[in-house]
């Protein structure tokens, strides 16, 4: 296809040369653009982070696509469902910036449903009341947008600049989920308790989706050196603590972590251990709804076969004619 | 105790605007089932534009009552919803959708044009806008249809099929069914669907006589706001 028609690799000639322009390149603070030349595994790893960006927004559809239909007033439906639908357009601008190098959607697509792709962990957790959809906002965007404001600067420049977009609609998302919960905090006694259910059940995978601890993040330094990512997963995830906690407090909830307190000496908010067995755990395989959301990506591609084959035979038959 | 379903004066303008709103308001929520579900990432992103278009001019369509716009979408029961038959079935599979999209947006698309002359300043405005979007939900389903109805063999079948059990459900969407017709003819023509013959009619959706499907759409609808009288969201 036309992008990846631009972007035939040729054999690898590389030498010392091209890679230490392409480092003086990125440290100059250049964006890196498709058709210009990068080490194969700069492409691999944008490929792999680009895609599991793309397929995170395709499955984050389905939590919260789960209370389109049960939404509890019409402005709250319409806006549910206009988010969703910008998580599906993030997933189509990132699938377009992954293939300009050089690779199809529908192998990336194919990846995911073969389960040889991730996608974030968060999604494998279940939208089990209306204040999931408040929470989701508030917490799961807002870390999502911890993450995300830096790659705007990512040295690739289709990444960085899909994520300009991005990062402006999740920010709105992550106002209109406080705002759910704020509403929800000041209601009946039954929201109350709907909502600090719900912080209490995504507090901590929350605080997992910034990544394993500096310690143990495998792809952390060359990410770095590359300028695709410029903030270790710790200093992510405190920055997101930070904003997040007195946030909380206002709403008048409290979150699930007895340690938590907050350090004069550093202003920052201290937090206890992360159980990073469940994070393992969950991006094996075995969440609450792992299976169920591969399934039901799955059953979605299957059911659509037939409408593609028809577009596909119907856009033949014109190309015949004409 | 709280009120858990509303009751208000239905005279001839409230009513007649709960139709127009309840067509919008049921097949909006319908669309908005296909999401997560579409065949493609690209019609996942226009069958949740249409449904928001739809949800929007309900919602324009309520206010204009001068009525609570929840109450009417969350307190009525069933027999109080004066929306067409036909917005209330199931999906189906995505040419049953598709060919509904269609029948129904032909018929909207004659009913907002009349009604962006109407003697009411405040259907009139939502005409305006309205006429607007329901022309490309026309033109989006139109194509589709065309593609599956000229598509493979398989393709062709469920169109074929959509439309005609659709098809005894298309009386009660328009008065001019000569200029319905008129759009929806030729687009059956160019992929290669037969149009059934005018029989026998379902009605009664415009009177609140509904089929089975309604109440369970409700059922999950209305279940927070049901659930929970007098909470505010």
């Amino acid at each position: 296809m036309y992008s990846q028609a631009l972007n035939t690799r040729e054999t690898d000639t590389s030498t010392d040369a091209d890679s230490s322009r392409f480092q003086a390149r990125i440290d100059a603070e250049e964006r890196i653009e498709p058709n210009d030349w990068m080490p194969d595994a700069y492409r691999r790893t944008l490929i792999r982070q680009i895609s599991q960006h793309a397929h995170s927004e395709i499955v984050g559809m389905l939590p919260e696509g789960n209370w389109i239909t049960r939404a509890p007033s019409l402005r709250r439906k319409a806006a549910l469902l206009a988010k969703v639908q910008d998580e599906g357009g993030h997933g189509l601008y990132l699938y377009a910036a992954a293939e300009t190098l050089g690779v199809a959607r529908e192998e990336l697509v194919d990846q995911l449903l073969s389960g040889r792709a991730k996608y974030s962990s968060i999604f494998n957790y279940p939208t089990l009341s209306w204040a999931d959809i408040g929470a989701i906002g508030w917490l799961v965007d807002g870390a999502a947008i911890m993450n995300q404001i830096p790659l705007c600067r990512c040295s690739f420049g289709p990444y960085a600049r899909a994520m300009i977009r991005v990062c402006k609609e999740e920010s709105f998302h992550q106002r209109q989920g406080y705002e759910i919960m704020v509403t929800l905090a000041g209601g009946t006694e039954e929201q109350k308790a709907m909502a600090q259910d719900a912080l209490d059940r995504w507090w901590w995978p929350c605080l997992m989706m910034f990544g394993p601890p500096d310690g143990d993040s495998s792809h952390s330094d060359t990410s770095m050196r590359w300028k695709i990512k410029r903030f270790t997963n710790d200093a992510l995830r405190q920055k997101f603590v930070d904003a997040t906690v007195p946030q909380g407090h206002r709403l008048g909830l409290s979150f699930p972590d007895p340690d938590l307190r907050f350090d004069e000496s550093t202003g920052h908010w201290r937090f206890g251990a992360i159980d990073w067995s469940e994070f393992k755990r969950v991006l094996a395989g075995d969440g609450p709804c792992n299976r169920e959301r591969l399934a039901a990506r799955r059953r979605a591609h299957a059911e659509g076969a037939w409408v593609r084959d028809a577009a596909q035979a119907y856009a033949a038959k014109q190309r015949k004619v004409a | 105790m709280a009120i858990t379903s509303i009751r208000f004066d239905e005279t001839p303008r409230i009513l007649r605007l709960l139709s127009l709103a309840d067509d919008c308001l049921i097949l909006g929520h319908r669309t908005s089932e296909w999401t997560g579900r579409a065949p493609t990432l690209e019609e996942e992103l226009a069958l949740a534009n249409i449904a928001l278009d739809l949800i929007g001019q309900a919602r324009s369509l309520y206010q204009a009552t001068g009525l609570d716009e929840d109450s009417l979408a969350y307190l009525r029961d069933p027999p109080q919803f004066r929306n067409a038959l036909i917005a209330e079935l199931p999906n189906g599979d995505f040419a049953f959708t598709i060919a509904r999209l269609f029948l129904v947006s032909a018929a909207s698309d004659l009913t907002w044009r009349a009604a962006a002359s109407s003697d009411d300043p405040d259907v009139a405005a939502i005409a305006a806008k309205a006429e607007k979007e329901i022309a490309y939900h026309v033109r989006y389903a139109a194509e589709w249809l065309i593609r599956l109805g000229d598509g493979t063999e398989e393709s062709h079948r469920r169109a074929q099929e959509a439309i005609d059990t659709l098809w005894p459900y298309t009386g009660e969407i328009t008065d001019d069914r000569v200029a319905w017709s008129a759009i929806v003819d030729p687009i059956l023509t160019r992929a290669t669907l037969t149009r059934p013959v005018d029989g026998w009619m379902q009605s009664g959706g415009r009177s609140g006589r509904h089929t089975e499907h309604l109440g369970r759409l409700l059922a999950e609808m209305q279940i927070l706001p049901r659930s929970y009288p007098g909470a505010t969201w």
